[in-house]
């Protein structure tokens, strides 16, 4: 009995990996394929890939550019904003990282209306990139502050300062030389999740974009709607490439963290016991 | 409260200043905004709703599909997130890394992944022909919204049921062992309990999520009655922005309550084990 549960475990757990891994490697498959009717005897190509870089080339590197100019935002406004909510722990610093998460809490469909009523008159900014990037900064800044005021209370970072202070450093020099420094794996963390849902973010950007403001995920949205399986699948390839190694690069520098949080944290216990 | 020496409160409140101006500009002013726009005309735009069949209709429709996806995925992810924290066994990176690769896949992205399973050209189709000699295809349709739902839901769930069996005492349920319970009686009484906040959480984030998608639906069809997608149509197609903009505060308002009572809900099942 106890063993027949054990492979009814394992074989629902297989299933599952099968329903998720088995269409990306179709979809791989179909962007190099022929003809992918006639399956992939009808031979490999990388004609699909070449015909997708000629038709959305500029909505990727659109999206790129998108990516970093959210991150130059998120990385100017959340850092500062997630250190300062990382020591105000009244009620009104709570009341803010709530008021905060929201746009992350309701649809993206929600607030892309809210930004058109607003904005949708001022025709230079609505026809400009810059209208996505700031549904991507209010989309995205959750994420990085959270992820800074995370660091920042696991790194105890009021007795570093206490000492740098007592040494006659100012408030800069403090910031740059010992609270920067030590923070720096939470920045990294929060950077590669801010490019990672920038690149892909399609439910506001939708909404937001214009003809000549196109994006990877509007451009996939569009071959997947008006070109053959094998043109959406080269694209898809094409994005697969893109995305899956922040996704390592993101998975390897939070467990890291991680560890280094844990150990901290048996070092204070040790230090009590002591 | 003891002062803080070295981040005074006018600091604190410099380094928070761009978050909130970004925050008000482009969230906070805009959402009010379309707010007023939807009260527009005493309210006639949710009076409207309520009469309506059609909107109701997709906001039943919209709510029980993402409660069948969230019931769905929990307890999949419960199976495969229990079986691969607790067992070591080759192989077992491998089947995490399969199972959270499709984290960084947008909706559109699993709209593609589910026309791959059950679309025109996909798996089932070839499978059902082989065998029956018919091709079935439901990829366009509630069903293939549900598997998309579950596609993009399943990463993040077992993500958090691993983390939070791996922070589980386990001499609790060896010591439930020892008094004679059976294995499944730990897992009622032990396991389940203790996982329980961890679940509610991830589950009010799977619901939330999947009624406000949009990325998906659009991918399969434009005709699937979801909320995301009436809205949708309602702003481009019928240029109703009266109506697209009650019905988004509508289904945010679900979203928020959703996720704030499992908070709630969260923060006091936690209190006492604390």
């Amino acid at each position: 009995m106890k063993k027949f549960l054990t492979a009814l475990q394992l074989v629902i757990t297989l299933l599952m990996v099968l329903f998720l891994v088995v269409p990306v490697l179709m979809s791989m498959l179909a962007g190099v394929t022929d003809n992918y009717a006639h399956g992939w005897r009808s031979g490999l190509t990388l004609r699909w890939v070449q015909q997708v870089w000629e038709l959305y080339h500029g909505a990727i590197g659109l999206s790129i550019l998108i990516a970093l100019a959210t991150l130059a935002i998120t990385l100017v406004v959340g850092v500062p904003a997630g250190y300062a909510l990382s020591r105000s722990r009244n009620r009104l610093a709570r009341w803010l990282e709530g008021l905060m998460v929201l746009p992350v809490a309701i649809p993206g469909l929600a607030s892309a209306l809210a930004l058109l009523v607003m904005y949708g008159s001022l025709t230079a900014f609505r026809t400009s990139a810059w209208f996505i990037v700031v549904g991507h900064v209010i989309f995205t800044l959750p994420f990085m502050v959270r992820s800074v005021t995370a660091i920042c209370l696991g790194c105890d970072l009021k007795t570093l300062e206490e000492g740098a202070a007592s040494l006659g450093a100012t408030f800069w020099q403090r910031f740059t030389t010992v609270v920067l420094p030590n923070i720096r794996p939470g920045i990294l963390a929060g950077a590669l999740t801010v490019v990672t849902l920038s690149i892909g973010e399609f439910n506001l950007t939708w909404m937001l974009h214009t003809p000549t403001t196109q994006t990877l995920p509007v451009g996939l949205a569009d071959a997947y709607a008006s070109m053959r399986l094998e043109i959406g699948s080269a694209y898809t390839l094409i994005f697969f490439v893109m995305i899956v190694p922040l996704l390592t690069v993101l998975q390897s520098v939070s467990k890291p963290t991680g560890q280094q949080r844990g150990q901290r944290t048996n070092r204070m216990k040790q230090d009590q016991t002591a | 409260m003891q002062t803080d020496l070295t981040f005074s409160r006018p600091m604190r409140l410099l380094f928070l200043l761009p978050l909130l101006v970004v925050f008000a500009a482009f969230w906070l002013l805009p959402m009010g905004a379309l707010l007023r726009i939807s009260t527009g005309e005493h309210g006639g735009a949710y009076l409207a709703l309520l009469h309506s069949p059609r909107y109701l209709q997709s906001l039943i429709s919209t709510v029980l599909l993402s409660l069948a996806v969230t019931a769905v995925t929990i307890v999949l992810s419960l199976v495969a997130g229990l079986f691969l924290s607790r067992r070591a066994f080759p192989g077992r990176q491998l089947l995490i890394a399969a199972l959270t690769l499709p984290l960084a896949f947008p909706g559109v992205v699993v709209g593609f992944m589910v026309i791959m399973l059950a679309g025109r050209q996909g798996v089932f189709s070839d499978l059902t022909q082989a065998i029956t000699g018919t091709r079935s295809v439901f990829a366009y349709s509630m069903t293939g919204l549900f598997l998309g739902y579950l596609y993009f839901s399943i990463p993040r769930v077992v993500l958090t049921v691993m983390a939070a069996a791996e922070k589980l005492d386990a001499s609790l349920e060896e010591a439930a062992r020892s008094l004679g319970a059976r294995d499944w009686e730990v897992l009622r009484d032990v396991t389940l309990p203790a996982l329980a906040p961890a679940l509610l959480a991830t589950g009010a984030m799977c619901f939330a999520t999947s009624m406000g998608a949009f990325g998906t639906a659009f991918t399969l069809a434009t005709d699937i009655d979801v909320l995301p997608m009436v809205i949708y149509t309602e702003f481009t197609l019928n240029a109703n922005m009266l109506t697209a903009a009650a019905l988004s505060l509508v289904l945010g308002a679900v979203t928020w309550t959703v996720l704030s009572l499992a908070h709630t809900a969260g923060a006091q099942s936690a209190a006492p084990s604390a």
